[in-house]
């Protein structure tokens, strides 16, 4: 039985795609409750109750938001380009998926194991502006234009500050896998071993830049209600909306993901002697989803020129500056070799 | 059939369809499609000849940056490219003349193009056996060929300035807002509280 999972071409595919499946639909479920959750902090901090009619407490309430989606009719606008315009919200949930592929959970528990395995997930978060970009265009119309105009335009721009912190994170570890970068974190001090206290200032522009390449509050331009309606989501309805949605709330999580394995740790416990495990991993992704709902509830919209001054000439000066000072750090090991994880054995 | 095979002709395949689709389909937003679509299985090829880290590099920088800034490009043109395509005809035998040279020329340096023993081990394997190929190529651009690196390096440096002072404009008939200008102001300077009686303005 072993054997034929394990040798057979057959076998190899049928166990990947049950190791896809275990990923995937635990994530789309825990995505469903990440949704509620989102609501409930927005509900919380604006004294009102959020959803709290369709079951228990409102919990609920995703699944029927979901069960209306897909019952309803998919509209196509006049003009619109159709092949493209059902491409798009595809493009943008599978590009989404997809980069969950080398994103470990444990120690070895991942799909692929690859060497690039930062670059592949900073690859694949490039190509998701296509599915704004390709809706955008395909809808045929004025506000969905200009709304994926600005998306194309603010995804590349922080994409190169997401790019250079990641370098110094890479410059430090000396791997670009995400075991290793988990690997160097591991120390005597427990929480105070992990990325964020060395690379500390790194940890917040990561973060500001992940909500833009998201296009998460405050940076939510391309869908900005009170200017552009809802953006390149305008015309889409039904299925190929819920599509879009379920795309950006995936990348969103990524984005959690990745903020735990690359500052945090991934999996190892803040206090030494406790034992790693995945649970250490989902404690984090939950926080830094917490810290993303709190960023949208919080603060007002910025202007378009600000995110893009805030972006070319404060973020990426910044994120320069550092790989600069890191690269010199590591390279005389300074501060204990806190910059250079692979010289004391990471 | 083995699996690497079969990725392999899909790979193939698609970049082929991809490079055909870009030249012949009529709409220019489409053509760029088709184009990310022959980048996208290209990289695929590297990944299959164990270069992962390039195949990354072909998507993040022409995939995810410059195909975008043509798609950004051909989204805003506002041409009627029909009527562009109308004229093509008479130039036909100009273009066809120039494929069959192409075509010449590609056929003679094949033709006497001669692998040695070595070629497909080395092909197979593209970094030295227990060196990640990622921190090959870093050793060889970054040590061995440093001086070329940091050469190419101040061409782009060159061409970046070139390119922004020949677009730069500084127009001086609009106003401006300055960003720190703004965060600097203060309340006091800027207005004045009036305690204003009932019944008698200010």
């Amino acid at each position: 039985m072993i054997e034929f999972f394990t040798t057979t071409n057959l076998g190899i595919l049928l166990l990947t795609v049950g190791q896809i499946l275990l990923l995937v639909v635990p994530l789309l479920v825990a995505l469903a409750f990440l949704m509620y959750a989102d609501r409930k902090i927005w509900a919380a901090v604006q004294l009102r109750r959020g959803p709290n009619v369709v079951g228990v407490f409102g919990l609920m309430q995703s699944f029927a938001d979901f069960l209306k989606y897909i019952v309803k009719e998919v509209v196509f606008p006049a003009g619109a380009d159709k092949a493209v315009y059902l491409l798009a919200p595809m493009v943008s949930l599978v590009m989404a998926l997809i980069a969950w592929a080398v994103i470990p959970f444990n120690d070895g528990w991942v799909l692929s194991d690859i060497n690039v395995a930062i670059l592949y997930v900073f690859a694949v978060s490039s190509l998701e502006v296509y599915g704004v970009i390709m809706g955008g265009w395909a809808s045929n119309s004025k506000y969905p234009f200009l709304g994926s105009l600005r998306s194309a335009a603010q995804m590349i721009s922080y994409e190169v500050s997401l790019g250079l912190i990641i370098i110094g994170i890479i410059i430090s570890t000396g791997s670009m896998n995400f075991g290793d970068i988990v690997a160097a974190q591991d120390g005597k001090y427990g929480i105070f071993s992990w990325y964020w206290l060395p690379h500390f200032p790194m940890l917040f522009l990561f973060f500001i830049s992940a909500l833009a390449e998201t296009n998460r509050p405050p940076f939510d331009l391309p869908e900005a209600e009170s200017e552009l309606v809802a953006g390149y989501q305008v015309e889409y309805s039904s299925t190929p909306f819920l599509l879009f949605m379920i795309g950006e709330l995936v990348a969103v999580v990524l984005m959690c993901a990745l903020v735990s394995l690359l500052f945090f740790g991934g999996w190892l416990s803040p206090i030494p002697g406790l034992p790693d495990g995945i649970f250490w991993m989902i404690a984090k992704m939950g926080l830094a989803f917490f810290m993303f709902s709190m960023v949208k509830a919080l603060v007002p919209r910025y202007r378009y020129d600000q995110l893009m001054r805030i972006g070319w000439k404060v973020f990426l000066p910044m994120s320069l500056v550092w790989v600069v000072l890191v690269a010199f750090l590591a390279k005389f090991e300074l501060f204990g070799g806190a910059y250079a994880r692979w010289a004391i054995g990471g | 059939m083995s699996m690497v095979a079969l990725a392999f002709y899909l790979f193939a395949l698609s970049a082929i369809a991809g490079g055909l689709f870009t030249v012949i389909s009529r709409n220019p937003v489409h053509s760029v499609l088709w184009l990310i679509l022959a980048f996208l299985s290209s990289a695929g090829l590297f990944v299959l000849l164990g270069a992962e880290f390039v195949a990354m590099l072909l998507i993040i920088v022409y995939v995810g940056a410059v195909a975008v800034l043509f798609l950004f490009v051909v989204m805003m043109l506002d041409i009627d490219f029909a009527e562009l395509k109308a004229g093509m005809a008479q130039y036909m035998p100009l273009a066809l003349l120039i494929a069959v040279i192409l075509l010449m020329q590609f056929g003679m340096a094949i033709g006497v193009w001669q692998f040695a023993d070595t070629a497909e081990a080395s092909r197979a394997a593209v970094a030295p056996e227990g060196v990640q190929n990622t921190a090959a190529l870093g050793l060889i651009i970054y040590d061995q060929y440093f001086l070329l690196f940091q050469l190419a390096g101040l061409i782009l440096l060159v061409a970046m300035i070139g390119a922004i002072v020949l677009t730069m404009r500084h127009r001086r008939d609009v106003k401006r807002q300055n960003v720190l200008h703004q965060m600097w102001r203060d309340p006091k300077d800027a207005m004045e509280l009036k305690d204003v009686k009932p019944g008698q303005g200010v």
